[in-house]
């Protein structure tokens, strides 16, 4: 092995890291609220909209990250009627996709609070969007917390599936050197090893706002 | 929107045999991929929470590696580092199976699974009442029967849930083989729509495969949830042991 085809190609490799993350923050920043506004959706006593959140989020789920991918890269430029740049349709993908696995989380975290505590701020006479904002959203965000982490470590990961259509990202950075230099060993090695140490980080992040419910 | 749609074109050869045989790829690349995942999690799961250190800390490791590694990335890493990395007479086998793709897809897609499963196992192992274990071993089990007949029965039925999602995400976690060469459903609407610019109706195939499994799957696991019930358990969620 020979390690210097790795630190020969750092910039390009802290190029395409950086793209990655950025991709993951953004698609993080959008998918987020989105998921919110989903999950009380889904938690709304009207029965039309709490069904069409249900749907959107079990169809969304049943698919693969990759095969979302591919319906963006077309439906886009048809529904839009012109063509789009890649990264457009990628974000959009990743926002719906992720979008509804925040959603699951969000709202088994807000289910996670009890009637109870609903009950009794609207008996000491808040109103409900003060039960909410006070009481209920507090507790479920704490709640939240370890499952929203893993969940960012996820969306960093399926970030590499932009590989499929050829974007920038760390992964087809890597995948451009390995094949131009012809050293796929090092390079494939040097890439799972940067995941890990991020992802790692990531979980033990998490692992410790689990640790911090336990009281 | 202009979009003229021809349903039809799927029912014509070459698409039909197509879509046939991608759907059957998806479906036993799964079922293997989640057999062998399942088997090895045990496993691995046992290690997690046993009493030997040196258990632990490999079972720790193995997770912790195979679940902070993009599912790609190792995909990759078995295609193109792994069989240089073995020895000559070993990689120039393995190169000349058939299916190449297909088997390192296999081996990555377990390995990746089954680090997840060994959480799962392990979640489950620790929801068991320590009484369990106490009892099990003063009536004489030996470790390895304890786990047999006592823990993994009542761990495997506390999981089925879990397990029924792990399905799931292996099932939809087989798309990523196509990026290897593995045609699979996903893969295979990708070449129909390459081959055709009909899009909507290709990935409609393949968004319809996944959906309708989905429903059938959590159908039967419902059903084998009711039926393996263990009596007296309330509720799996309630119990922080």
């Amino acid at each position: 092995m020979d390690w210097a085809v790795v630190t020969a190609n750092a910039p390009l490799l802290i190029k395409g890291l950086i793209t990655s993350l950025k991709l993951a923050a953004v698609a993080i920043a959008l998918s987020f609220p989105l998921g919110c506004l989903v999950a009380i959706g889904r938690l709304s006593h009207r029965a039309w909209l709490s069904k069409l959140c249900g749907g959107f989020v079990n169809v969304l789920r049943s698919n693969p990250l990759i095969l979302i991918l591919f319906w963006f890269y077309f439906l886009m430029p048809i529904l839009i009627g012109k063509s789009i740049n890649d990264l457009t349709s990628i974000l959009c993908a990743f926002v719906i996709f992720f979008g509804a696995y925040f959603a699951e989380i969000i709202r088994s975290g807000i289910q996670s609070v009890g009637h109870r505590q609903i009950q009794a701020g609207l008996s000491s006479g808040l109103s409900y969007r003060q039960t909410m904002q006070h009481i209920v959203l507090p507790q479920a965000i704490r709640a939240m917390l370890p499952a929203l982490t893993t969940q960012c470590i996820l969306v960093l990961q399926g970030t590499t599936v932009a590989y499929v259509v050829g974007y920038d990202e760390l992964l087809h950075t890597t995948a451009m050197i390995a094949e131009r230099t012809g050293r796929p060993t090092e390079m494939y090695l040097a890439v799972a090893l940067i995941y890990f140490l991020i992802c790692y980080g990531g979980s033990l992040v998490s692992r410790k706002f689990e640790k911090g419910q336990g009281q | 929107m202009r979009y003229e749609f021809n349903w039809g074109m799927l029912t014509q050869p070459p698409y039909s045999e197509w879509i046939i045989d991608g759907v059957l790829t998806t479906f036993h690349l799964a079922l293997i991929c989640w057999v062998l995942a399942l088997t090895l999690g045990i496993m691995i799961g046992v290690c997690r929470v046993s009493n030997s250190r040196i258990l632990r800390f490999w079972g720790t490791a193995y997770v912790e590696v195979f679940r902070n590694i993009p599912l790609l990335v190792q995909l990759f890493i078995w295609l193109f580092v792994i069989p240089q990395l073995l020895p000559e007479d070993f990689s120039s086998w393995w190169n000349r199976l058939d299916a190449v793709p297909y088997w390192t897809a296999v081996v990555g897609i377990s390995f990746y699974t089954s680090s997840r499963i060994a959480e799962q196992i392990r979640s489950a192992i620790m929801a068991i009442p320590q009484g369990q274990f106490k009892a099990a071993l003063s009536t004489g089990l030996t470790p390895f029967q304890m786990y047999r007949y006592v823990i993994m029965p009542y761990a495997l039925r506390i999981i089925i849930p879990a397990i029924t999602s792990e399905f799931l995400t292996v099932f939809k976690n087989t798309s990523l083989a196509l990026t290897i060469g593995v045609m699979e459903i996903t893969g295979t609407t990708r070449k129909i729509e390459a081959w055709s610019f009909r899009g909507i109706e290709a990935y409609a195939v393949a968004s319809l495969t996944y959906v309708l499994t989905t429903l059938l799957v959590i159908a039967f696991m419902t059903w084998l949830e009711k039926k393996y019930y263990i009596p007296g358990l309330i509720k799996r969620d309630t119990g922080h042991h």
